[in-house]
């Protein structure tokens, strides 16, 4: 039987996975993209899960606002990669280092 | 019942309809050209939005279903926060004009921008709370690479981007488990169930969504954003995100931990002092190395959260006043620093290295004695209202028995006085330079920076009759 924490194990996970892809990839901006959609849809696992358990639909409300935001997110993050990639002539992540912080 | 309910939100929908008809207005007719009209006529709007909020004296009233929150602590912060971006566009028409930057898209960017500050601090809903900082966020994003031939900008925006991201995720993680262990996304409701010593699981979602909002405000361990976005941003952008967001966010953060966590506060006390402290230092020894004076105001405006934070970690209504009390005199300062900043020029280009500064005094000593008063302000050095803010944080932070926290933050405001003193000390006793700044200034920047240095002196007379609008803010967020 499936119960509540298997589903919360598999958004954990994903999620982790995406701060981790966040954070190690050192190739392609992209990446960065993939990630982050990864640790939003994490969240909607989580989300559906615990409304479906909880028997109560709020939670899947909150899941079709995440991805309308998530939908947005990704277009104005590729807007701006569209635009670095002009200036720059590469999406490497090693090379988004004109300034140092 | 829709009736009532679309009447409290009616400045936002006002504001909202009018970013959409300008949008569309702007493209189908003289596109950039209206560019500056529409700065002007968006200022102007948000200046008459602001008397209007200021002037409702009605009780706290909430719309549909406790989403939204329209009480004296949300038309404070709406009230700064609309009156900063009005001040910053007026700023920036003249410096956005002359490096050909002026496209209608500017001002609408930050028309949406406010209207999610707006729905951050009147949130009564995870939902609403993430709509709002969303909405927020993505408009910030677009308005810090929009210099869009500039590697720079672009980098800055790019960096904001992807950290901003993480942020929002990282609180969405954590309200999906508050939702999960409370079961409800309601701040009245999780306020029932959230009480001391609950379920671990709504201990991490909570400390998830504590790491979300430090973010957006810039505290540390989650500041890594700020002094590259500061840097390559356009200035006046620069200015925008230093005053507006981060008071719209320090209330979001009061909002959450008081309204729906207001039984937890053991919990969420000892994590707020500990970025309070770590803020704190890292502003002020971090930007005692740097030769930018963007960069500069980042960790300046780093440390600054820190203790606005403090008075939030007081965890009690004097703490929110002060807190309130701190944010304002903070944009005061900044819009007054900025505007400078946006006067530094050399052969017509905009520089932002410090050394430029030096021997100001020679030249120009009514504009060096004006940044000396901010500066002094911004060290909180006494009489003037930068004392008076970290006097009200500390004690705050003292009445709540965190006696050693304010200690810390007065050696750490000793050590920040160091980088305010030193731009003082370049400006009257600096060497010669081969080249000195350009004799620029516009009668809009002047007024700014006169004013606010002026404001930072006389503020401490009345401190223009704020004390008292703050008091009943803070009335009506803690019970």
């Amino acid at each position: 039987m499936i119960g509540l924490e298997h589903y919360l194990t598999v958004a954990a996970t994903l999620f982790v996975i995406g701060i981790f892809g966040l954070f190690l990839n050192r190739k392609n901006v992209i990446i960065l993209l993939m990630s982050i959609e990864l640790m939003l849809l994490a969240v909607n696992i989580n989300l559906v899960a615990f409304s479906s358990y909880l028997g109560d639909l709020v939670g899947q409300v909150f899941t079709l606002f995440v991805l309308t935001v998530a939908a947005a997110e990704a277009a104005i993050g590729l807007a701006i990669l569209v635009s670095f990639f002009r200036n720059r002539g590469t999406i490497a992540v090693e090379d988004v280092n004109v300034m140092k912080g | 019942m829709i009736i009532s309910d679309l009447n409290i939100i009616l400045p936002e929908i006002i504001l909202s309809v009018y970013a959409m008809l300008a949008l569309v207005g702007a493209v189908y007719t003289a596109k950039d050209e209206l560019a500056t009209t529409l700065c002007w006529l968006t200022s102007i709007l948000f200046a008459i939005v602001a008397f209007w909020i200021s002037s409702d004296s009605a009780s706290a009233q909430t719309a549909f279903n406790g989403m939204f929150i329209d009480d004296g602590f949300a038309r404070f912060a709406k009230v700064v926060i609309l009156l900063s971006a009005a001040a910053v566009l007026v700023m920036s028409v003249d410096y956005m004009r002359r490096r050909d930057l002026m496209k209608f898209e500017y001002p609408i960017l930050i028309v949406l921008a406010v209207v999610g500050m707006m729905m951050m601090v009147s949130s009564g809903n995870l939902m609403s709370l993430y709509m709002g900082l969303e909405l927020q966020s993505l408009s910030l994003y677009v308005v810090a690479s929009f210099r869009r031939d500039s590697v720079k900008s672009t980098e800055a925006g790019m960096k904001y981007f992807v950290l901003g991201a993480l942020s929002s995720g990282l609180l969405l993680y954590g309200a999906s488990l508050v939702y999960g262990y409370t079961g409800s996304t309601d701040f009245a409701t999780i306020i029932q169930v959230a009480g001391h010593g609950g379920s671990i699981g709504l201990m991490i979602g909570l400390v998830l969504v504590i790491a979300g909002l430090a973010f957006k405000v810039s505290a540390v361990p989650f500041h890594m954003w700020t002094p590259d976005v500061y840097e390559g941003s356009p200035t006046p952008v620069t200015a925008f995100f230093a005053t507006a967001p981060k008071v719209a966010a320090m209330a979001l953060f009061a909002r959450v931990m008081h309204d729906a966590f207001g039984n937890a506060k053991a919990d969420w006390q000892q994590v707020i002092v500990l970025i309070s402290l770590l803020s704190m230092f890292l502003g002020a020894v971090a930007a005692i190395g740097q030769t930018n004076i963007k960069r500069l105001m980042a960790y300046s405006s780093i440390a600054h959260m820190g203790y606005a934070l403090m008075g939030l970690a007081a965890g009690t209504a004097y703490g929110v006043e002060a807190m309130l009390m701190y944010m304002t005199f903070y944009v005061i300062m900044n819009t007054g620093t900025f505007a400078f900043i946006m006067t530094m020029e050399k052969d017509s280009q905009p520089v932002t290295d410090i050394q430029s500064l030096n021997l100001l005094a020679k030249t120009k000593p009514g504009k060096a004695l004006a940044v000396m008063l901010l500066m002094v302000s911004l060290a909180g050095i006494p009489g003037t209202i930068g004392f008076f803010g970290k006097l009200y944080v500390l004690q705050a932070a003292y009445g709540a028995g965190l006696l050693w926290l304010a200690i810390a933050g007065v050696i750490a405001s000793v050590i920040g006085a160091y980088y305010y003193l030193r731009i003082i000390y370049l400006m009257w006793f600096g060497s010669e330079q081969d080249e000195a700044l350009d004799d620029y200034s516009t009668p809009m920047l002047t007024a700014f920076v006169s004013v606010s240095a002026i404001a930072t002196v006389v503020g401490i007379v009345n401190f223009f009759g704020l004390k008292g609008a703050a008091i009943a803010a803070a009335a009506a967020l803690v019970q």
